[in-house]
């Protein structure tokens, strides 16, 4: 019993992180219709900014929360500059262009942004600095650090602040207008650039948050390391539905509890035929069926256009 | 010293005679243009092929630099092979740990007339790449490659100066039930040739000593997330964890280990046994073991003077299998000898025939290839640093494939010491 607590906590940390990265694929896909597939690249680009601030201030004596708080500040500053710079160079001037057109150049700009990352931070696995000693703690059998808990309840945070100022607020209100149409919205006299800008800002410094925790997490930062967390990522906002910022919500962490509970289980279920290295199949096997049964996703409106 | 550099038209002339196995146009035309001095010099270009980039740069490049070492010293000997001056050069090549790629860079050594090449670092890498050295009839010493299918293809040219997984799992699995006194153990690999092999090899031992493995587990070479899997493993409480792989995935590993309270000990092969591990694994480092085939650096017989001459050179600390690479420039630079010819066809015999005494112990080949007598030392990481627990000789127990593919007439091995 311990051991599925163990795997539940294990998912909802997981999913703590690819919930945070499915907002941002998510809110542009809502306004834009565009798969924006640099997003898993700027949380890389986070992820490698907040250890380098790590790296130069981890003997530099200052407080633990402090370094902390400026590597946070840091990459989402960082990743605020690159998203919004991103959306206005490369994806505004090919807004009326066919789908196609800034489909590709999403792909262009995240192999742009993996390739010049690895140009500044080299090739090579950077490790982070012992910063955080986490400590442990049991919950239900099941060990805890207070880092996963951090983890946890910082996302949770993050998204209720996100929910809250999308649904309560008078930009919110604007962005689920300009969502909702472009050209009715900007007739009410809303600046649609304005929002669309605002969308990115958003999307990339959730992505910087995300990125710090990958860091603080597994202690180990790449520059490739984007494009499976972004594909991943990607597959929770479609299982939760695209375009809908609960869903990508409840989409990342479904999707970490399936990997965390397919890869501890598959083996003793399939008689040791498939493995725990099967699990990034079970991952992508529950996107197909969602694709095929409810192609909307889980929290998704059915909508004459289909994700 | 000035001679050298005022006959440069001459030496590449006559390494163009010396090198060319295919061209026989190329060679003539050569030449022609080549006066016959006595005192000239034959240049002699020595591939070395390994990831320079990417997750495992940090081994390619010590293994680079240790062969830059050993053509550097080679040079400043000043070689005679056949009555001729030899210059060796160093041709460097990126294999990005890509057994795709490695076949390209070998194609590409081999097209730019490396007479012998020290590579690949991983078995994923080296083993694509023996067909085409072994095509091209160039000798291949693999400083690092431990999967045993490496010199099972039956080709002649493929070598190296590590012990193998045939040897370096059992030890591990000897050195886990014997020594810790494990009787339940958990295998976890990364799904590729090295980690797989050295894991299936492992568990087989373990069986055969009567111990159980509770869990056999597998990952990739890019998952950084190994929560789940342990959290199983954790489940059959193991007493010792193996990983069969290298260290980015090693040190997340043994870190998400200390956080879900594991308190079972991991132990991993020469893929861990590195400095990075310690630096990714933090605090969670601590006793974690390893395994490294070869004497501990500071143990082998050349060992303290390379590892000073190496850092003066390249202001860096010998990461891994830098010894290695740099006996395999001088095993090759004592069969040229022994032949009296720097043409591989002449001299890849001599190298089966190698005695030499190195920087890493004896070096003697067995008829496949494989390194007679290969030691192997298992280390644990104390205050933060690899520190050796104890040597294993494998001695000459004969694996069940030792009688397939011998590579040299029978006549030509000499009896084992």
């Amino acid at each position: 019993m311990d051991i599925f607590v163990q795997q539940i906590v294990n998912g909802l940390v997981l999913g703590s992180i690819y919930a945070l990265v499915a907002l941002g694929y998510t809110m542009v896909y809502g306004i834009l219709g565009l798969i924006n597939f640099a997003h898993g690249d700027i949380v890389m680009v986070g992820a490698l900014v907040g250890l380098s601030v790590f790296h130069a201030l981890s003997g530099s004596g200052l407080p633990v929360p402090l370094v902390l708080l400026l590597a946070v500040g840091a990459a989402m500053v960082v990743c605020m500059a690159l998203g919004v710079s991103i959306e206005r160079l490369a994806y505004r001037p090919l807004r009326h262009a066919p789908r196609l057109a800034p489909l590709i150049t999403a792909i262009g700009v995240s192999i742009l942004l993996q390739y010049s990352a690895a140009l500044v931070w080299s090739k090579q696995y950077i490790p982070m600095p012992e910063l955080l000693s986490p400590t442990r703690f049991t919950v239900l059998g099941a060990h805890v650090t207070d880092l996963q808990a951090a983890i946890f309840l910082l996302a949770c945070g993050v998204m209720a602040g996100l929910y809250w100022f999308i649904t309560k607020t008078r930009v919110g209100t604007a962005m689920r207008a300009t969502e909702q149409n472009k050209e009715v919205a900007g007739l009410m006299g809303i600046d649609i650039n304005r929002i669309i800008s605002l969308t990115f800002l958003v999307g990339s410094g959730l992505a910087a948050v995300a990125g710090i925790m990958v860091v603080l997490y597994y202690g180990i930062g790449h520059y490739s390391m984007g494009f499976i967390l972004g594909l991943k990522a990607f597959t929770a906002a479609v299982l939760g539905g695209i375009g809908n910022v609960r869903g990508a919500m409840l989409g990342g962490m479904l999707l970490g509890i399936i990997e965390s509970l397919a890869s501890g289980y598959i083996g003793d279920l399939t008689g040791g035929f498939f493995g725990s290295n099967y699990r990034d199949v079970f991952a992508f096997l529950v996107l197909v069926l969602v694709l095929v049964l409810r192609p909307s996703g889980l929290l998704g409106q059915a909508s004459g256009e289909r994700a | 010293m000035r001679i050298f550099r005022a006959l440069p038209i001459i030496t590449a002339a006559a390494a163009a005679i010396m090198l060319s196995a295919c061209g026989k146009e190329e060679a003539t035309s050569a030449a022609s243009k080549a006066p016959a001095t006595a005192d000239q010099v034959v240049i002699v270009k020595i591939g070395v092929a390994a990831p320079l980039t990417g997750p495992q740069a940090h081994i390619g490049n010590d293994i680079r630099n240790g062969v830059q070492l050993g053509v550097d010293d080679l040079n400043a000997q000043g070689l005679t092979v056949g009555g001729k001056k030899v210059k060796f050069e160093l041709l460097a090549e990126d294999d990005e740990a890509n057994p795709t790629k490695a076949t390209t860079v070998a194609q590409k050594l081999v097209d730019s007339k490396a007479v012998a090449v020290v590579g690949h670092f991983n078995s994923g890498a080296s083993i694509p790449a023996s067909k085409i050295y072994s095509d091209a009839g160039i000798p291949q010493i693999s400083p690092s490659s431990t999967n045993p299918k490496y010199t099972q293809q039956g080709f002649k040219t493929t070598f190296r100066v590590v012990a193998h997984d045939d040897q370096q799992g059992p030890t591990l699995a000897n050195f886990a039930v014997r020594k810790l006194g494990a009787k339940s153990i958990a295998v976890i690999d990364d799904s590729t040739a090295y980690g797989q092999g050295l894991a299936d090899a492992f568990e087989k031992t373990v069986k055969e000593l009567g111990a159980h493995v509770v869990a056999r587990e597998h990952t990739t070479d890019k998952d950084t997330d190994f929560t789940a899997i342990l959290t199983k493993i954790k489940g059959t409480n193991p007493e010792l964890i193996m990983f069969g792989g290298i260290d980015p995935q090693a040190g997340p590993m043994a870190k998400q280990m200390a956080s879900l309270g594991i308190k079972a000990k991991l132990i991993g092969g020469d893929g861990i046994q590195t400095p990075n591990f310690i630096k990714l694994a933090g605090d969670a480092s601590e006793g974690q073991m390893a395994s490294m085939p070869g004497l501990p650096k500071e143990k082998m017989p050349g060992g303290q003077e390379f590892m000073n001459k190496f850092k003066s050179k390249f202001n860096a600390d010998v990461e891994l299998f830098a010894p290695m690479g740099y006996d395999a420039v001088f095993v090759f630079a004592d069969a040229m000898k022994r032949a009296g010819s720097t043409d591989p066809a002449k001299f890849l015999p001599e190298v089966g025939k190698t005695r030499l005494q190195g920087i890493i112990g004896p070096i003697e080949f067995d008829e496949k290839g494989d390194l007679r007598n290969g030691p192997i030392t298992v280390y644990v990481v104390k205050d933060g640093k690899w520190e050796a627990l104890e040597t294993v000789v494998p001695g000459g127990a004969p694996s069940p494939q030792a009688a397939a593919a011998p590579k040299i007439p029978a006549g030509a091995t000499q009896a084992g010491y």
